[in-house]
């Protein structure tokens, strides 16, 4: 049993991108000892604030059996279009009215996805893929394609909110944003629905077979309707987090972003034919994509080389257990 | 075709629907700018511009067949590009002119072809060596060869190609763009490799079922393989038209063509899941797209506004089309 645990353990993505990382940490102090400073380690976590929550909102839908590529969309759409709600109907709204707007768009966003997987029945990935050029397309022509660095000043005011800032020993200056704190947040809400209700029993037994599911009478229309609105929501709050933290909301950013998000989430160990996912991993996925993307320079590979390496990674992280369940099927058959 | 078209079973098809979805765009544009939208110019200036995405949404359709994708198709086709710019570039130069300059060409095209076939190669070993999921194995292959291409300029374009590079994307045979003929010929090819050929049969086979096809003694593997390896050489075909075109060669040109391709195939009536696809639907799709595209320019419509547009229709015939694919409502809904 202590056996079979451990080669399980040995052979889980989550093992082998945490052995990733800890190795690249490894290779970087070498290159360079300032790396591994405290300086590094809250400017991977800024970074990783808005990739963290997308990723935890793409793996919900991985876990439903789905995929969705529009939450960057969504969340561009709803960041920009609060923004413009604010500034022209009161400039001085409060932090968490804004976010509870942006939230609120990004749901009914999630919603439009949700009727089309739903009740429309199409494949997940023709909707989200549809979806994300409407979304995009409208919000360019009807709300506006002007970036606005003039925000209401409480969205400002979030990101100058910190939970901790000070200087190290070494001189350097390092900051703790509340933004983080949503990010844990949203971790701990996804945790509470996916392992302490049924609702996230539900979203499990979907994505493993969703007529299982159906038959021992699981409300598989109200449960892929809920990730969907869920992910629209959590796309919402990552977006208004993007514009207040780069203090501008652009309307062309985050789109684009989709696939890395996806690439942090599969890397994590969450399989596309569903059923199967953690935040562990997610998270340690989104690790190494933030990494990849801010400090391979660090360990001597040219950043011209980043898509090289994410790509290969995505390769091996999904190659290998793909690669062994075909073994494992073979040696059985 | 336009016979199968009329009869009484082939009204219910997706191809008659996007045939009248073609001719209504069509009319539809022409009504608005008669004079703009019809004149020779603009027929023309069409025609070259289609093909090069066209070419991305066959390559599509026959991984889409197998109930697969390739996600790889617009990396596939900027690596090839950028390997066949730096070889002209390189041993050519600009000043290349007359038999030279023809020789490095086709050694340029040779090459070109080599590559999208080995990254063909790679994806398919990829899918059915080591059973990794398509959409997976041809993302992170997508971002492993837009990178070997970024590696290889520093990010920046390549250009200065001799004179007759430009023949392939801009010259006129008997009036008709070239880009224009290699499309229909690749299109005619493919859709004699589907209908007529075993390969074609087997591969239908494989994305309807992939079991039955397993039991049948399909040697799966080979065929994956070989679907992928044609998916690689048509984006290289693509790659070498959009540079052609676009006198130069880049690691990140044309990345909202993959939105497109994928579009335009499900557009097209290809099963997203495999098993249906017609290529005379891919070409109606392009059409429509094309028509589409080329009235809302002349509209003065906004190019963001074009990308709601494409979106709403991919939806709207994805809508149409499923109430025919009653079989669908009960498999599962995600992919």
């Amino acid at each position: 049993m202590n056996r079979l645990s451990l080669k399980n353990l040995a052979t889980r993505n989550e093992t082998l991108v945490a052995v990733v990382i800890v190795a690249f940490c490894l290779l970087a102090t070498f290159s360079d000892p300032l790396f591994l400073s405290v300086t590094t380690l809250t400017d991977l976590m800024r970074a990783s604030v808005v990739i963290g929550i997308l990723a935890v909102a793409a793996m919900m839908v991985l876990i439903s059996g789905g995929i969705d590529v529009s939450f960057t969309a969504i969340a561009v759409f709803a960041m920009y279009s609060t923004t413009v709600l604010t500034l022209a109907v009161m400039p001085d709204m409060p932090w968490y009215f804004i976010f509870a707007i942006s939230i609120g768009i990004g749901a009914c966003l999630g919603a439009i996805n949700g009727f089309f997987v739903v009740i429309c029945r199409l494949p997940t990935l023709i909707v989200t893929l549809g979806t994300l050029s409407v979304f995009r397309g409208f919000l360019l022509t009807f709300i506006g394609s002007q970036r606005i660095s003039a925000l209401p000043p409480e969205m400002r005011g979030f990101s100058r909110m910190m939970i901790a800032r000070g200087t190290t020993e070494a001189g350097s200056f390092y900051a703790i944003p509340w933004a983080v704190a949503a990010l844990v947040i949203v971790v701990l809400l996804t945790l509470f629905i996916l392992h302490k209700t049924m609702l996230g029993r539900s979203i499990f037994a979907i994505g493993g077979s969703l007529e299982s599911a159906r038959r021992i009478g699981i409300n598989v229309r109200g449960a892929q309707f809920f990730v969907y609105c869920y992910v629209g929501a959590l796309a919402g709050l990552a977006g208004i987090i993007h514009g207040a933290m780069g203090r501008m909301a652009d309307p062309f950013s985050l789109v684009g972003l989709e696939l890395s998000v996806i690439a942090a989430v599969v890397l994590g160990g969450a399989r596309l034919i569903g059923g199967y996912g953690t935040l562990t991993g997610t998270l340690l996925g989104v690790s190494l994509i933030v990494l990849v993307e801010n400090s391979l320079i660090v360990v001597g590979i040219p950043s011209t080389w980043q898509f090289v390496t994410i790509g290969l990674l995505i390769l091996l992280g999904t190659g290998l257990p793909a690669w062994q369940a075909k073994r494992a099927a073979a040696k059985s058959a | 075709m336009v016979l199968r078209l009329l009869s009484k079973q082939g009204t219910s098809t997706p191809e008659f629907r996007l045939a009248i979805i073609a001719i209504v765009v069509f009319l539809a544009m022409a009504a608005l700018s008669p004079d703009r939208f019809l004149s020779s110019q603009n027929i023309i200036s069409m025609a070259f511009q289609f093909p090069e995405f066209a070419i991305l949404a066959l390559a599509m359709t026959i991984t889409m067949m197998t109930g697969g994708i390739d996600l790889s198709v617009v990396g596939v086709a900027n690596l090839t590009a950028v390997i066949s710019a730096l070889i002209l570039v390189n041993f050519a130069g600009a000043d290349a002119t007359g038999a030279v300059a023809l020789l490095w060409l086709f050694a340029a095209l040779g090459v070109a072809v080599c590559v999208g076939a080995l990254a063909g190669l790679f994806n398919g070993i990829l899918v059915a060596r080591l059973g990794l999921p398509p959409i997976l194995a041809t993302l992170g292959s997508g971002l492993v060869f837009t990178g070997i291409a970024v590696a290889m300029t520093g990010g920046s374009a390549v250009m200065g190609f001799p004179d007759v590079v430009a023949w392939i994307g801009n010259a006129q045979l008997l009036l008709v763009p070239v880009p224009l003929v290699i499309f229909v010929l690749l299109a005619a090819a493919l859709h004699v490799i589907l209908t007529k050929t075993s390969f074609g049969l087997k591969a239908t086979m494989y994305g309807a079922n992939p079991l039955a096809a397993l039991f049948a003694a399909i040697d799966i593997n080979k065929l994956l393989i070989r679907v992928y390896v044609i998916s690689g050489v048509l984006s290289s075909v693509a790659g070498m038209v959009v540079m052609s075109r676009a006198n130069s060669a880049k690691a990140d040109y044309g990345s909202s063509y993959l939105l497109l391709a994928v579009l335009i195939a499900v557009l097209g009536g290809v099963n997203p899941y495999g098993g249906y696809g017609r290529v005379m639907g891919v070409v109606l799709a392009v059409l429509s797209m094309q028509f589409l595209s080329s009235g809302l320019n002349m509209l003065q419509v906004s190019n963001f506004a074009r990308e709601l547009i494409w979106g709403a229709l991919l939806i709207f015939v994805m809508v149409v089309n499923t109430t025919d694919w009653s079989r669908f409502g009960k498999a599962r809904s995600g992919h």
